[in-house]
């Protein structure tokens, strides 16, 4: 009897604390996210972008909440960032991490957010030039004094050459450089059959596949493997200014347009009541000091004037847009990037 | 009076239900959801993921690299776990706590370290890339690592057990004029073995899903150096969580095999020995 009359208390015991446990879970975040938005002063938004904008945005956060600041008078704006690869962040964005606005590095990224219908339809027209604030694209870097004389793209696979590239199927740089390689190609009139000889001698250069941008600067700046590295341009400056002079930076005559795309996130923003912020908050990213701020971080700005100023880094050299190898990027990725098409092709046992 | 039934812990339905609870919230639904996931694939669909030349090449050296550590990991486990039983010497502590620090470390650092150590201008890279043996950015690299955070595994169930290891053993053993080799395999090496198959199978599954240190080693070449958790994280990539929990499922079965084998062998060893 008294055995019994333990194990009944017991058993309140343990059901209690299986609702706390369970009402800390799921009421918690409600608190807190419902604290959030209770006063009416304070507004925090949460951009979510890919891995090299850090220091970029930290920048243009700073000017844009003094800014909008100084407009609003007493409202306060936080602004906090999120960096990770480009796929791993829309993948977040998609299983619920709040993001009030996403500036990821590829079209496909933001796409898969429209998908998952948390973004409406058409969000590449809602702000200018098709939501590009900035574009980029792929550069060399090589060792100091450029031994080998890498100066375009066929230089590239001269024997004996090693390039280092991240993984096209784990990384956007490397989808970049997957696709700038086979575009300079086709854009000066080669085949579909010699871009795709092309790019198979020049992974047959590569040594090392790294997962991702990062993985592949410490491979070729650290670690000292390989002649050339692919890589986004911006990155690219960043690398050498590490270097001490080590590595030199080479524009090839033509590369890739690659377009970063902005995107508020209407399910989020909605829901938050920061449409309004968020949307200041973008456009803000098109006015001149936003651009210039761009500019500072080598990632060339849309705005013509603002570019002409800079053309000292940034050299003109022929940008091709993605619809040069396919009709888009939804294309692009079921063409080379499946499971079995082109670029498994380039790898047999 | 005293209660016989009186455990430490609380009430036996409490523990179980704790138990039970505890096990499938952070196991068994995960694992549930996994294969839940799986299933938005066809079987045609989901075979033609899982089944691929490429897959196939990544699931041998998946476990292949594995196995090979586990054994590695053995051998030395061994020889370091007894050193610091049964010898005393400086730093002793010292080498005790370094054992673990391959699991408090993030295993992409150690990835990075042993991969700058092997290239061609890294310390032991120099001395060891003219004489042709590639040890970073190719299978031997895999192994390595995996080599490297299995240790712990295989030291640290051992050490008990030979703590536990009477001496008189070894000196009944040798007054009835046994060798020190067979002193070892006929005295020592039985005692051992239940614990050495424990660590070889804790080392050997801790190796399977290893993913941060291998990528930065492995140069992740397909056919060559891709290991399965690199195809999943790929599929992810690209937003197809169908296929990537697919490649998941084929591991996880394969694992949950091996593991189970190596139990039986477990309480083969040990009916053995008793």
């Amino acid at each position: 009897m008294k055995t019994n009359s333990t194990a009944t208390a017991a058993w309140k015991t343990f059901t209690a604390s299986v609702l706390t446990i369970a009402a800390s879970i799921f009421v918690g975040p409600a608190l807190i996210s419902g604290s959030a938005h209770a006063g009416d002063k304070s507004v925090e938004l949460l951009n979510v972008s890919y891995d090299p904008t850090r220091e970029l945005w930290r920048d243009l956060n700073a000017a844009f909440i003094q800014k909008y600041q100084k407009e609003q008078g007493t409202q306060i704006l936080s602004i906090k960032q999120s960096h990770g690869g480009s796929s791993s962040q829309a993948r977040a964005v998609i299983d619920g991490l709040d993001a009030d606005v996403v500036t990821l590095a590829l079209w496909p990224d933001t796409d898969a957010i429209r998908k998952a219908g948390l973004i409406s339809e058409g969000w590449e027209k809602r702000f200018p030039n098709n939501s590009l604030p900035y574009v980029s694209t792929i550069v060399f870097v090589v060792r100091k004094g450029n031994p080998n004389g890498i100066k375009d793209w066929p230089d590239l696979i001269k024997p004996g050459i090693e390039i280092v590239t991240p993984n096209p199927k784990t990384s956007g740089n490397g989808k970049l450089s997957f696709l700038a390689a086979w575009g300079s190609v086709i854009q000066r009139g080669g085949s579909e059959q010699e871009a795709s000889d092309f790019v198979t001698k020049l992974y047959q250069h590569t040594p090392v596949l790294d997962s991702g941008a990062r993985g592949a600067t410490t491979t070729f700046a650290q670690k000292k493997i390989g002649d050339v590295h692919l890589t986004w341009e911006n990155e690219a400056r960043l690398e050498i200014a590490e270097a001490g002079g080590e590595l030199e930076l080479i524009f090839p005559p033509v590369s890739i347009l690659a377009e970063p795309p902005v995107a508020v996130v209407d399910a989020n923003v909605k829901r938050k009541g920061t449409r309004e912020v968020a949307e200041a908050y973008l456009n803000f990213l098109y006015t001149d000091a936003g651009q210039e701020i761009i500019a500072k971080h080598f990632y060339r700005p849309t705005n013509a004037e603002v570019l002409k100023r800079h053309a000292d880094i940034f050299p003109a050299i022929k940008l091709f847009p993605i619809s040069t190898v396919a009709k888009d990027w939804d294309e692009a990725q079921r063409r080379f990037f499946a499971e079995g098409k082109i670029f498994d092709s380039i790898y047999k046992p | 009076m005293i209660d016989v039934n009186r455990r430490v812990l609380p009430g036996f339905r409490l523990s179980l239900g704790y138990t039970v609870f505890y096990l499938s919230l952070l196991v068994l639904i995960p694992l549930a959801a996994c294969f839940l996931k799986a299933t938005s694939l066809t079987l045609d669909q989901f075979w033609a993921t899982v089944w691929t030349p490429r897959a196939r090449a990544a699931y041998g050296l998946t476990f292949g690299a594995s196995m090979a550590a586990a054994v590695i990991d053995v051998v030395f486990g061994v020889v370091v776990a007894w050193v610091l039983v049964r010898y005393q010497f400086p730093f002793r502590r010292i080498f005790d706590a370094l054992i673990d620090l391959p699991l408090a470390l993030p295993t992409a650092v150690a990835g990075l370290v042993y991969s700058s150590l092997y290239v061609k201008s890294g310390w032991i890279g120099r001395f060891l890339v003219p004489l042709g043996i590639q040890a970073s950015y190719s299978r031997l690299a895999i192994v390595l690592v995996l080599t490297f955070i299995g240790l712990p595994f295989v030291v640290r169930t051992l050490q008990p057990v030979l703590e536990n290891l009477e001496l008189e053993f070894e000196e009944a053993a040798a007054c009835l004029g046994a060798t020190r080799g067979q002193t070892f395999w006929r005295v020592i090496l039985p005692a051992l073995s239940p614990a050495i198959i424990t660590g070889f199978a804790l080392a050997f599954a801790r190796a399977l899903g290893e993913y941060g240190s291998v990528v930065f080693v492995s140069g992740n070449m397909p056919f060559k150096t891709e290991i399965a958790p690199v195809l999943i994280v790929a599929r992810l990539e690209e937003f197809a969580y169908g296929e990537a929990t697919a490649i998941a499922v084929v591991l996880l079965l394969m694992s949950f095999t091996m593991l189970i084998l190596i139990n039986l062998l477990e309480r083969w060893s040990k009916s053995n020995v008793a």
